[in-house]
């Protein structure tokens, strides 16, 4: 046996490769946010009318905001079970910088509740007659966009995930701070129903993603302290 | 409090000076001065609430102290994070244990996150000898709360870590597992490692003299 220094790639698949095989056992964990949403998104022909015309207006809306609230809802898990078992605070005494771990724990949250959202999109764009000249804004905001929101709202976790209800505490937080992307998502769709351009509303989603990777891993590593001290 | 008065021309392995923590308005301890060496073995004594698990914590950097500093080594601990946590082992009241994992996937992670590079046989070695042999692959949540003790005291036997800060090590631990990790204290501070616990028990496998004594009374005003 030998002491080795993980580089920060090794660190980084280490930490993504846990959290993956734990959120596969838990299947709940992928199940629910997804059916969250679809359920959320049927709701509202049921509720408003079966008018085409209606519909296609506000899909767009609809699909976006029902992303936010499942993603929201998903949040708890990134930080709540590694806190209550003690594997954060072995986590934070690990001499890999905090940053690697924080954005591996990200990235294997967008992949098991942000994917599976952009991958059912198109089928409930269908159920609510989006413009046919949308689809592909809505799949690349939807690309771009969830991670900027499993990026801040591991901002907003981080920062609760010491107080024992924090649940409504964390959406007041984090539901501010995704308003731009809903704004410029929805904007870009629907854009590209009228069959504009829609690039600059993208990328302004891009430098919100941006700015969010390189800020974000920095200023949850920097709560997570704050919240086991 | 703890002071080794012989000189030495090594530096402490872990020294803090003037440490004062207040929680919930209350005085825990006060100008606190603590030096542990290479060798030592320290018991923080004391009753429930006096600050036991609030010291080792500010110790590992895992909590600020109201006053005071930590160094490792002569160095602040917070300006050479990397070395002193790839020279630390705490291990606190929570095992960090992954229910949703096997005692072998955890003990990996585990080891692996604070870099120790081991294959599976080694692993299945380490359980061995904490008495998990036969449940490498059980997943922990069908494990006893003494079991997940176990795995996350498996570390030790693969540490190279010098200085292992433990909370209640003994918690849930039957009388033979207590005597074997005594066994391994032994042999990690005649190897110049030190070790600082807390514990009620009392440490039988070392004389009286040999255990470091730190004992937090301070009641507060």
């Amino acid at each position: 046996m030998s002491v080795v220094n993980l580089s920060y790639r090794t660190a980084f698949s280490l930490v993504l490769k846990r959290d993956l095989t734990i959120a596969l056992r838990h299947k709940d964990d992928i199940l629910n946010p997804l059916l969250f949403f679809v359920i959320v998104v049927t709701l509202f022909p049921l509720g408003i009318g079966p008018e085409a015309q209606t519909l296609s207006r506000i899909a767009p809306g609809i699909i976006w905001v029902a992303a936010l609230l499942s993603t929201l809802l998903s949040l708890d898990r990134l930080f709540k079970s590694d806190h209550n078992d003690g594997s954060l605070e072995q986590m934070l005494l690990s001499p890999q910088p905090v940053f690697i771990l924080v954005l591996a724990k990200i990235v294997a949250h967008w992949l098991i509740t942000g994917l599976p959202l952009i991958l059912i999109a198109p089928l409930l764009a269908v159920l609510l007659h989006l413009n046919e000249q949308s689809y592909s804004a809505l799949i690349l905001t939807l690309l771009l966009g969830t991670p900027v929101l499993s990026l801040l709202g591991a901002i907003g976790v981080a920062l609760t995930v010491g107080i024992k209800k924090g649940g409504v505490l964390l959406s007041l937080l984090v539901l501010p701070l995704y308003i731009p992307v809903l704004i410029f998502a929805t904007s870009a769709i629907d854009t590209a129903a009228l069959g504009l351009p829609y690039s600059g509303q993208l990328a302004i989603i891009a430098a919100l993603f941006f700015g969010s990777l390189t800020l974000a891993p920095f200023a949850v590593g920097a709560a997570l302290k704050v919240s086991t001290n | 409090m703890s002071a080794n008065l012989a000189a030495n021309t090594e530096p402490a392995l872990i020294s803090a000076s003037n440490l004062t923590c207040i929680r919930e308005e209350r005085l825990l301890f006060d100008q606190l001065i603590i030096e542990i060496n290479a060798g030592d073995i320290v018991q923080v004594e004391g009753p429930n609430g006096s600050g036991k698990t609030s010291l080792l914590r500010i110790l590992a950097g895992l909590s600020q102290p109201y006053e005071g500093e930590i160094r490792y080594k002569n160095q602040l601990i917070n300006q050479s994070r990397e070395e002193f946590y790839q020279n630390l082992l705490y291990l606190g009241h929570l095992p960090g244990v992954k229910g949703e994992m096997t005692a072998q996937e955890n003990l990996h992670f585990n080891l692996t996150l604070h870099g120790s590079n081991i294959n599976s046989g080694e692993i299945e070695d380490t359980l061995a000898l904490v008495n998990l042999a036969g449940f490498e692959d059980s997943l922990a949540s069908h494990l006893s709360a003494g079991q997940h003790r176990r795995i996350s005291l498996a570390r030790l036997y693969k540490s190279t870590a010098d200085i292992w800060i433990l909370d209640e090590p003994f918690t849930a631990i039957d009388k033979q597992g207590v005597h074997s990790l005594e066994q391994l204290f032994k042999a990690h501070i005649k190897q110049g490692g030190c070790v600082i616990l807390t514990t009620h028990q009392d440490l039988l496998s070392f004389a009286p003299s040999q255990v470091k004594k730190i004992t937090l009374d301070y009641m507060g005003e």
